[in-house]
């Protein structure tokens, strides 16, 4: 297969080897996972300004604007000078509030999305950590967010930011639901947690493609879920501006409120790279059966290349359903989530289970 | 005089809390102050406190001329500043018997109407905004900069004209105004058809619009409640139609109605008024006849004694003047009835046992001013 040449694994693996012939094996341990957080550290920050750009000139692109273009060419400096701002800004601290879990909140928020990004492959050999059940691990971390939102809006001491965590609660715990079922559809297909194995099983054919309409469906709950869940609108009645002025993170300044502004940008970017490896194939290429021509051409497009093409197209959507929906209310969305997602979702199931058992997926 | 100012704090029962909406709010679009008692997030109980940009300007009027008067009702509801302006010239032209040239009558039908679209175009926005559709607000924005570039165009100003005078009209239109309307109006027909794609057919708006503050004919009349907001509830209370004023019973037009009372049918009033007044419009722009823009006004006027009432159909309702004259150069009492201060009352009663969420969006139909509200 072409995309060997495109293979990290003799990449790092020579590294994991040549460090454990040098020092003893904790401590290579050690140096890997710090050299492992250190890149995601850069990795967090540079994709979180790049998708805070990104979101700036899409919005902008669809309310007629320009957006961003002054600093730098076509304004690609903006947000970074717009993170410097917000991090020399005064850090207001509120009278009467819970300082202790003031401060921690934003920190359980944005340690809750750094965390997932470990077990997302990012190419083949490019992955942190390779769980034999690591749709399982994200699932359960990503929704850690949810208790720094409660945090922030219970210490805060404003009425407004415990209406915000209050629904954020109600809606992430109802969301978790069908992004679990949804993902749980297509373990059902792949018969296996491992995110390299899930990849490995869609070299033949992404699994949107393979799983007939079930997959199909099931990417259309886990993409309306995924929204809710990372408090984007049309779902984002935790900060609901026009209502609860901005939510949970409204006594929130500078570089705490920089923290939450980032988590959701990378969980934004979370939730779309899960999309782009169990339904979209991940860093496999897109291949048509019978075609060699065509799949020749497409193994000789780098791997990273389709992983993030996929990622962006997912956040686009996203992108474009925030700005042009208007929001939902309370009880809309938690009708929406009981009464509809969730019984699609189990029907989906059983169907997806007969399909897979009858042997019609390709 | 101390207890006027400390307002007694609501009574709360069990399980409610109070919340201050204002007077720094993003969807008071103003200085509104509403202190509404919730339980989780149901409205039990809403007090709008008014005051916080009340500027006198009813006093201020005892003191100045009539002309000079026009002046402030710009600052009332400065979306509808050319119909705030017409009322007072009404009023002064009905006292004093004066008949305004036909080019002037035209010419203030076509810009109340145009300025009635560009009101409806920014409430269209910020109703969106509301609704958490920012890209609403944008589409509304940039289609409004039309009317208003034709108001500069012409007159100078954007927002506050204060065009219109005793008599007349400050000075002539711009020669390019007639063909300037003409293409604004044919652009706008196509950008309406974008608002109803973007927001009037959109599953989610209509799911929150629907059936939400529902304001009852018999509500609305009892309370006042006029313009766009009592005809979403079945009320025919269209000054143009009932007490017609310039060329408004020489021009065609449906009067909208709905039944329904609720937040959709206020919002489809407005929607369908939009191209009721381009109708309007499209039926004077080229008859515009040739004159004076001006009849021939006395310098200082002086209304002679007595009482005198005159209404118009502003963008939010209706808009009464009620002025006591004893004869002199200014008046005893001038009194406005203004819409948004009528309106908001209703608010209240409609936003009960509705989500915090419902109250924005019923708040955001009424179409309040704040300006308006306070004077």
């Amino acid at each position: 297969m072409a995309f060997n040449i495109y293979d990290f694994t003799s990449f790092t693996q020579s590294i994991d080897q040549a460090l454990y012939e040098w020092l003893p094996p904790f401590w290579a341990l050690l140096v890997e996972m710090t050299i492992i957080g250190l890149v995601f550290l850069l990795f967090y920050a540079i994709v979180g300004l790049f998708l805070v750009y990104a979101e700036r000139k899409v919005c902008a692109f669809m309310q007629n604007r320009v957006g961003p273009n002054r600093v730098g060419p076509y304004g690609v400096f903006q947000t970074i000078a717009d993170f410097i701002k917000l991090l020399m800004k005064e850090l207001v601290y509120i009278k009467n509030s819970d300082k202790l879990l003031f401060n921690i909140a934003p920190f359980i928020v944005i340690i809750a999305s750094f965390m997932a990004i470990a077990a997302i492959p990012f190419a083949k050999g490019l992955h942190a950590i390779d769980f034999d059940i690591g749709i399982m691990y994200v699932i359960a971390v990503t929704s850690l967010g949810v208790i720094g939102v409660l945090l922030a809006g219970w210490s805060s001491n404003n009425k407004y930011s415990l209406i915000g965590a209050m629904r954020s609660g109600a809606q992430i715990i109802s969301y978790e639901l069908s992004v679990g079922l949804s993902l749980l559809t297509i373990i059902v297909l792949a018969g296996t947690m491992q995110f390299s194995q899930v990849v490995e099983m869609q070299s033949t054919g992404w699994f949107i493609f393979k799983g007939h309409i079930p997959a199909f469906i099931a990417f259309v709950i886990f993409l309306i879920a995924s929204t809710a869940e990372t408090n984007r609108g049309p779902f984002d009645l935790a900060e609901a501006e026009s209502e609860l002025t901005a939510g949970f993170h409204t006594e929130y300044s500078g570089i705490k409120f920089a923290f939450f502004f980032l988590a959701e940008y990378m969980n934004m970017f979370i939730v779309a790279s899960i999309a782009a490896t169990v339904f979209l194939g991940g860093w496999m290429p897109f291949h048509i059966y019978g075609w060699e021509g065509f799949n020749h051409v497409m193994d000789f497009i780098p791997p990273l290349v389709w992983y993030f093409g996929k990622t962006a197209f997912v956040i686009w959507l996203m992108m474009w359903f925030k700005w042009t929906f208007p929001r939902l209310r309370i009880d809309q969305l938690l009708t929406l989530e009981w009464k509809y997602l969730l019984p699609i979702n189990l029907v989906n199931i059983l169907i997806m289970a007969f399909i897979v058992l009858m042997g019609w997926h390709f | 005089m101390k207890e006027i100012i400390n307002l007694p704090v609501q009574s709360i029962e069990e399980e409610e809390y109070h919340i201050n909406m204002g007077p720094q709010h993003p969807s008071t679009h103003g200085v509104l102050r509403l202190v509404v008692t919730l339980q989780g997030e149901i409205v039990k109980k809403l007090q709008p406190h008014c005051g916080y940009i009340h500027r006198g300007i009813e006093k201020m009027c005892e003191k100045d001329t009539y002309q000079q008067i026009i002046h402030l009702t710009d600052r009332m509801d400065y979306l509808s500043a050319h119909i705030n302006n017409h009322a007072v010239c009404l009023l002064v032209e009905g006292a004093l018997e004066v008949e305004v040239p036909e080019r002037v009558k035209y010419i203030r039908t076509i810009l109340d109407e145009l300025n009635r679209i560009a009101s409806h175009q920014l409430w269209w926005s910020s109703f969106g905004m509301d609704l958490g559709g920012l890209t609403c607000f944008f589409y509304g924005l940039r289609d409004r900069e039309h009317i208003l570039d034709i108001f500069e165009e012409s007159f100078g100003s954007r927002l506050l004209h204060s065009y219109y005078t005793p008599g007349g009209l400050m000075r002539d239109v711009h020669p390019n105004f007639q063909k300037r309307v003409k293409d604004f109006l044919k652009y706008n027909r196509k950008k309406i058809k974008d608002y109803d794609r973007i927001l009037s057919g959109n599953v989610i708006f209509l799911e929150r619009s629907k059936g939400v503050g529902v304001l009852s004919k018999e509500l609305a009349i009892n309370y006042g409640v006029t313009g766009p907001s009592g005809r979403g509830s079945g009320w025919a209370c269209d000054i143009r139609k009932k007490h017609p004023y310039a060329m408004y019973d020489k021009v065609e037009f449906r009067e909208v109605l709905r039944h329904e009372g609720d937040t959709y049918s206020r919002y489809m009033v407005r929607i369908d008024e939009m191209r009721e007044s381009m109708n309007i419009i499209e039926q004077l722009i080229d008859n515009i006849p040739e004159g004076d823009f001006s009849a021939k006004m006395k310098p200082i006027i002086r209304l002679p004694e007595g009482e005198y009432y005159q209404c118009v159909e502003s963008a939010r309702g209706e808009l009464g003047i009620y002025c006591i004259s004893d004869g002199n150069k200014n008046p005893v009492r001038m009194k406005f009835r203004t819409p948004s201060f009528v309106n908001l009352g209703v608010l209240d009663k409609i936003s009960r046992e509705m989500k915090i969420a419902d109250l924005v969006a019923i708040g955001a139909s009424l179409d309040l001013v704040i300006p308006d509200i306070d004077r």
